[in-house]
């Protein structure tokens, strides 16, 4: 009980200091959490993706499209329930900062194949029925205020024009990590629109970006994948087909270098943040000296004053480590709502603040060693000559 | 420790010295006397004599290079660290110049730190403090912080804390060095009462001539070396 007072005295003793050291932290830590989330964030497609999903998409690159007629002959191999396919349209709604993806759609499979996306049944059958109809996520919903009725013009940066559509369903995540920034629409409007523009060219038309494949045993993902791809081998297009997770996790790999970046310097906010709590935590022993010679004199062990000095690092490092995760949920959804739809899926994980904690706890642990074991070695009577 | 017939400290050949950077300094050199038990004794010299090493040697803050130092039977000089603390603990009660109060604990809990060690109840702990506060005359203060006290107050609150687990002996370094005469007297005699009445034995280092009267036996040190004065 005693022990813990003289701690907590001691920590309130210079209060300027002590709470310029928790606010340090409380940032470092908020740093550290935010750019944590951005990581998460950065492989939030690959960890929603789903087991049973395979992707198929031109063996050279996605640039590349394939043809509309690989459809039937995927689903008829042994293993696949389903396939759809989905076109990357890259418009641009109002201005360029207005970043989120938009997808033409096999509307009759696309929702059987991605089931994760919710969407009330009648809102379904509007948006089937509605050539010119879209399904908007919950996220695109909130952030650009779209509901249901809504004509959202969609300038094409591939496909030349303004394409108007009707927001037809809005559709929410079966799960947190589920994408709710993105913008369907019929892949037979867009085929059809290209039909009339460019006439008889049969190379951009009736061809699509990738087939999304559900299989029914994920543990047969790599035979199926081989399948498929050696059903259109030696073909115009061929295939490369990977489970969904890969295929997120390859356009991760293209931005990796700044993955690391962020990364590293999340370590780096740690290790200055730990180089300042030290500093504090060394010239708060400096100036206790004396004090502490007093207590060994008193009889008090070199364990006591360690444990007072280690006490009142972890105090800190504690106080500013609670307020920064605290911290952490509201700046993150401050830096979610300014990003916009740039991160589909933005949220502070549970294994984030378990790293924020685990940070903090490394943080009062090691900024105490060095001004611990001086002052636990320092001779008694040479502290006492010490001035505070 | 010793009834009041022995030497509570028996020092013999005593030698100490420090270094600094490569030289060695001596500091005490061949220091052989006793102090009987329940004396109370002045040691007085210049700056550099070596006396409050001395003192830190019989207190067992600090380790002899050679010789014998036991006080109260006991050879400090070949305890352990920890056993040194622990001996520390239950014999020697100390009075430093500048009070060495925790600043953030008030009197009373000041003078309830060496009771910590003990393994008496808060209850026992309470009653000792406020006897202990009451016979220094700071009854009425004991929920002030050091910094609320005069320097007599505060070195009164020292002494408290130094006889409060009942050590046989207590060191007293320069205990009236940054007092005004009035206080340099209030806390003479208590440390005269404490020896009289208490039958502590008293280890006083001060410059103060005035200060040194109050002690029974007055020793010289000069140059390290221990000359004999009453």
């Amino acid at each position: 009980m005693h022990f813990l007072k003289l701690i907590l005295r001691n920590t309130l003793r210079h209060k300027l200091r002590t709470g310029l050291t928790i606010l340090g932290i409380i940032v470092a830590i908020v740093a550290f959490g935010l750019l944590r989330t951005v990581v998460d964030a950065w492989y939030s497609g690959a960890e929603g993706s789903s087991e049973t999903r395979l992707v198929t998409r031109n063996a050279i690159s996605l640039v590349f499209h394939l043809p509309i007629k690989y459809q039937d002959r995927i689903k008829k191999l042994r293993g696949v329930t389903e396939v759809t396919h989905a076109s990357w349209f890259g418009g641009v709604y109002i201005t360029e900062k207005n970043f989120f993806p938009q997808f033409a759609i096999d509307a009759k499979t696309y929702f059987d194949v991605y089931s994760e996306y919710i969407i009330p049944p009648k809102e379904l059958t509007a948006f089937t029925t509605d050539r010119k109809g879209c399904v908007i996520g919950r996220k695109l919903a909130d952030v650009y205020g779209l509901k249901i009725g809504d004509t959202v013009p969609i300038r094409g940066t591939i496909y030349p024009g303004t394409w108007k559509f009707n927001v037809r369903a809005i559709y929410d995540g079966a799960e947190a990590k589920t994408d709710t920034s993105q913008f369907f629409f019929h892949w037979d409007y867009l085929n059809e629109s290209r039909k009339r523009v460019i006439a008889r060219s049969a190379r951009t038309t009736d061809w699509v970006g990738v087939y999304a494949i559900n299989i029914s045993e994920p543990s047969r993902a790599s035979e199926i994948s081989g399948e498929v791809d050696k059903l259109f081998k030696n073909s115009l297009a061929e295939t490369r087909t990977e489970t969904e997770k890969a295929f997120q996790l390859g356009f991760v790999s293209m931005t990796e270098a700044i993955v690391v970046a962020i990364r590293i310097v999340s370590y780096v906010v740690i290790l200055i943040i730990l180089a300042v709590m030290a500093n504090t935590m060394a010239m708060t022993a400096r100036e206790r000296t004396s004090e502490y010679a007093t207590l060994k004199a008193l009889g008090f062990s070199h364990l006591f004053i360690s444990g007072l000095i280690y006490g009142e690092s972890m105090i800190i490092a504690f106080l500013g480590t609670l307020i920064g995760i605290l911290l952490t949920f509201p700046v993150a959804a401050m830096f979610s709502a300014k990003v916009g739809t740039l991160f589909p899926v933005f949220g502070v994980s549970l294994e984030t603040i378990y790293m924020q904690a685990i940070v903090a706890l490394l943080i009062g642990i090691t900024a105490a060693v060095i001004p611990a074991f001086r002052s636990a070695q320092v001779p008694i009577v040479e502290g006492l000559r010490s001035i505070g | 420790m010793g009834n009041s017939s022995e030497a509570i400290v028996h020092i013999k050949h005593l030698t100490k010295s420090y270094r600094r950077g490569e030289q060695t300094v001596p500091v005490l050199t061949d220091i052989t006397f006793d102090i009987p038990t329940g004396e109370f004794i002045a040691l007085m010299g210049p700056s550099g004599s070596g006396k409050s090493t001395l003192l830190n040697l019989i207190a067992g803050i600090d380790k002899p290079d050679s010789g014998i130092l036991k006080v109260g039977g006991t050879d400090i000089a070949l305890l352990s660290e920890g056993e040194l603390a622990d001996w520390r603990a239950a014999n020697i009660g100390f009075i430093f110049q500048f009070y060495n109060l925790m600043p953030v604990l008030t009197a009373f809990e000041n003078v309830e730190l060496p009771l910590l060690l003990t393994p008496l109840s808060f209850k026992e702990r309470q009653e000792r403090v406020e006897l202990a506060l009451v016979m220094v005359g700071l009854s009425d203060r004991m929920e002030h912080y050091p910094s609320e006290l005069s320097g007599g107050q505060q070195q009164r609150v020292a002494i408290a804390r130094a006889f409060i687990s009942d050590p046989v002996i207590l060191v007293a370094d320069e205990p009236t060095g940054d007092l005004d005469r009035t206080s340099a007297e209030e806390i003479l005699a208590i440390l005269d009462r404490l020896n009289k009445e208490m039958e502590k034995t008293i280890i006083m280092v001060t410059h103060d001539p005035h200060a040194a009267k109050t002690a029974h036996l007055i020793r010289h040190l000069e140059k390290g070396e221990l000359d004999v004065e009453n």
